[in-house]
């Protein structure tokens, strides 16, 4: 069969977001990829710093929708770490509640849209109606349903009351309840562990290799987790199970996720017991002296790392994200080599991809081993260069 | 163990149960009384003194004095005038606004409200930029 | 039937069985999949004008043509979907008695409905964008995947009402009704080929929205796309009714307007099992739909007609 170059994207319905990946096809097997990011690339890192720290809680909110509380923790960890502030206990018990109510949002849209992309609506529609118990609990602890906003420099912004306790368990019950049932049809529907067994496979030294986090890389045996290996916030208080599984496939990921759920739902009712009394923060003053700090968390896809350097002014003078699913991009590209056309969008969703978070310029050359950091005029002047070559002219513009 | 139409006891059921989705807009959804929506603003509480527009991390906010400024309250014959308290209007513009409610939380005469209006969204650009007096 | 003249004969090629009753009855089994589909799922699901909405709005919309493909056939694919689909419905029967039955025409039908099919692979060649020439190869591996027990699943009744005439087979399971329970083999894989002959799921490889956009339709758009949605629509009252005629006795002898609510009711109910199927499953790989069709529903067929056989021998001693 002859070779056909298609792209995947950055416009596709299979994508959340934009991102291209160029395939190349020999009949239906796929015999090289390329990957090829910074469609979504808004400048937020220069944008944080000309604002202030409290500002900027919000600004590295909107990095991603469904990672929001992990980024803004992560951030503001480092910015107490510098102004030396002592964070009550309650604040970090909340903290961690809606971190974990995060991450059982996340893992029912990733089942969602798992399902989506193998065809199986009807394991969309169910998983996304749960999700809704989910958001009500979060628009109930914080007031929105995505963005919650309740991280102040100094703790959180609202407290938890009694009667928001018992709706979250009551809400809990049921979530247990349907998880069970994900579980049994996740791994017992036959179309499901068709698309998902024996694809996208990583073996577990090359998960090493490749620095691959989070659900993909615990799904190769990988046994790395930040709540366990450093633990923050109140996790070396809490009791639950680092969970893997060793068949290196989509559906290893599938399991892990779903598997994580029933341990996040033991971590909120463990919270929700322990939730001590005492303020919910402290006062931080405005400026915050020189220093820096960086500071990891376990965001539902992975080891999210965030750095910040202040100068002792109100705005920070550099802010820097890693985000987990950087990390697993060139895990990817080993995973698409050799496998079918119709199990790209499985293996693309299965390392729950985030665009929003993964978008970062900087340019490093393998060969003069220098990192150069691009101005906006010769970022203009690279792109119209790049797509002449193609054949698109842009220099009118 | 695999098990082909592993689903077919939950399809059934559903089609007896009652609907998970609700016909918007006929049916309006119900939020909590702590969401956070449009911000309301009452001019006899604010001072003026513009911590809310400091904060505001999207610039969505604007205290202006009002046209109409109230006269000095009267004052017995023999002491001293007192000022006029001057009274300040709010423009928020709600395509900026981020709806964090930041500056609820820092105006120090709780002058600024958090409602629960969510629907928003117009096709005139003018009824996005609100004008409190 | 015998059809005297132009007027009787544009009547039942335009109106009924023909065009009009086809697309009225296809976009209301379009809302009736949807809807069914909807509450499965625990949602309202879409009021009964979309399927008309869809179609008025495609309708009006432009049609873009790109510019390296076959201008010619590009824009003539689709109403020879629809001539082929509707010609088909002119043979299987509504009441007792096709408007034109013989010999024969239960092939003849089989070969119709796979003209369709070949349209969607020439639209997908023509349109010469990767995505369309990958979803135009699909659409031939299905259709070598899943033909095969199609007509091998219809062969059994045939062999046991011992006619080619899908009306008189409809009148041989109306007179000796139990022998429909011997078809229910026959009739799973035929309703599994049917799926995959309307490219729904779990065989919607080829125009697999989330693996290669639209497949052969990729680049089709307003009107073309309009009749193609059409001309799918229309296939699935064809399919539902041979369905219907062939393992299910028609309308069981009744006439008139209880004949024709007998129908429809029956139609609904093949399309209710097709929903069902379309709900409890994802989509499968090609791979695997190959292996399936030929490996599980095949031999599936071949054992249906020999107990076919038995019963007949049984039935002449």
């Amino acid at each position: 069969m002859s070779k056909m170059t298609i792209p995947l994207g950055p416009q596709h319905p299979a994508l959340k977001e934009p991102v291209n990946f160029t395939l190349v096809l020999e009949g239906e097997q796929i015999t090289g990829s390329a990957v090829n990011l910074g469609y979504n690339h808004r400048g937020v890192e220069k944008a944080a710093e000309n604002r202030t720290f409290l500002q900027d809680i919000y600004l590295i909110e909107r990095i991603c929708g469904i990672c929001s509380h992990s980024h803004t923790t992560c951030y503001v960890t480092c910015v107490e770490e510098i102004a030396k502030a002592e964070v009550p206990e309650r604040a970090k018990a909340i903290r961690t509640l809606v971190g974990e109510l995060e991450r059982v949002h996340s893992h029912l849209l990733w089942l969602g849209i798992a399902g989506y992309e193998m065809g199986f609506e009807t394991l969309f529609m169910y998983t996304w109606r749960d999700r809704e118990q989910v958001l009500d609990c979060l628009e109930l602890v914080s007031g929105n349903r995505v963005h919650y906003g309740i991280n102040t420099i100094g703790g959180v912004r609202r407290d938890i009351t009694p009667g928001q306790k018992t709706e979250i368990l009551k809400r809990l019950a049921i979530l247990e309840e349907r998880t069970k049932y994900y579980v049994k049809l996740g791994t017992e529907e036959a179309t499901v562990l068709a698309r998902t067994q024996n694809v996208g496979l990583l073996p577990h030294d090359i998960a090493l290799e490749r620095g691959a986090v989070g659900p993909t890389a615990r799904a190769s045996n990988v046994k790395r987790d930040v709540r366990k290996d450093a633990p923050y916030l109140i996790y070396d208080k809490l009791d639950f199970n680092l969970i893997t599984h060793n068949t290196n496939d989509v559906f290893g990921r599938l399991v892990v996720r779903v598997l994580e759920l029933v341990e996040s739902y033991k971590m909120i009712r463990q919270i929700l017991n322990y939730l001590p009394e005492g303020p919910i923060a402290v006062k931080v003053p405005a400026k915050i002296g020189p220093g820096e700090a960086v500071n990891r968390y376990e965001a539902p896809r992975g080891e999210d790392i965030h750095y910040v350097k202040a100068n002792g002014t109100d705005k920070p003078e550099r802010a820097k994200v890693r985000a987990p699913t950087m990390a697993n991009y060139p895990s990817v590209s080993y995973m698409l080599d050799g496998g079918y056309l119709a199990d790209v969008p499985m293996v693309i969703a299965a390392i729950d991809p985030c665009m929003s978070c993964t978008d970062r310029a900087m340019v490093y050359n393998t060969k003069t081993d220098k990192v150069q950091i691009y101005g906006w005029d010769e970022l203009r002047k690279y792109g119209i260069e790049q797509y002449k070559k193609k054949g698109v002219d842009f220099s009118k513009l | 163990m695999k098990k082909p139409a592993r689903a077919f006891g939950e399809v059934i059921e559903n089609l007896f149960k009652k609907k998970a989705t609700s016909n918007y807009p006929f049916e309006k959804a119900v939020v909590d009384a702590r969401y956070r929506g449009r911000i309301a603003f009452e001019s006899d509480k604010c001072i003026g003194c513009k911590l809310c527009v400091r904060v505001c991390p999207s610039k969505a906010i604007e205290i202006i004095l009002s046209a109409e400024q109230p006269a000095a309250a009267p004052v017995p014959e023999g002491s001293a005038p007192v000022p006029a308290k001057k009274k300040f209007d709010c423009i928020m513009s709600l395509d900026r606004c981020i709806y964090c409610s930041q500056c609820v939380d820092i105006c120090p005469k709780k002058a600024l409200v958090s409602t629960t209006d969510f629907e928003l969204a117009h096709t005139d650009r003018k009824f996005l930029r609100l004008h409190y007096k | 039937m015998t059809i005297d003249s132009a007027l009787p004969a544009l009547t039942y090629i335009l109106i009924f069985p023909g065009f009009v009753f086809l697309a009225a009855y296809g976009l209301f089994l379009q809302w009736f999949d949807r809807r069914l589909a909807a509450v499965m799922q625990n949602r309202v699901g879409p009021p009964w004008y979309q399927p008309v909405a869809d179609l008025v709005k495609l309708l009006a919309k432009e049609v873009i043509v790109p510019e390296a493909c076959d201008t010619v056939m590009f824009k003539a694919l689709p109403y020879f979907a629809i001539a082929a689909v509707v010609t088909s419905a002119l043979m299987i029967p509504v009441w007792t008695d096709a408007v034109y039955s013989f010999q024969g025409d239960l092939v003849v039908v089989i070969y119709l409905l796979t003209i369709p099919t070949v349209t969607f692979f020439l639209a997908g060649w023509s349109s010469t964008s990767p995505y369309a020439t990958i979803g135009a190869m699909r659409v031939l591996t299905q259709l070598f995947a899943y033909e095969v027990p199609l007509m091998l699943s219809i062969i059994g009744p045939a062999i046991l009402a011992g006619t080619w005439n899908i009306s008189e087979i409809a009148g041989f399971f109306t007179s000796h009704k139990i022998y429909m329970l011997a078809q229910i083999p026959g009739l799973l894989v035929a309703l599994l080929a049917l799926q995959g002959k309307l490219e729904r799921v779990p065989f919607d490889i080829p125009h697999a929205k989330n693996e290669i956009v639209g497949g052969q339709f990729t680049e089709y758009s307003g009107r073309l796309l309009g009749f193609f949605c059409l001309a799918v629509d229309m296939e699935m009252v064809v399919g539902a009714a041979l369905v219907n005629a062939i393992f299910l006795g028609g309308t069981l002898g009744a006439f008139g307007i209880l004949g024709f609510a007998v129908f429809l009711v029956k139609t609904m109910a093949v399309v209710f099992l097709l929903v069902l199927l379309k709900v409890l499953m994802g989509r499968v790989r090609i791979d695997q739909m190959v292996r399936f069709c030929w490996q599980i529903l095949a031999p599936l067929c071949l054992a249906q007609i020999l107990l076919d056989i038995f019963i007949k021998t049984l039935n002449l001693n």
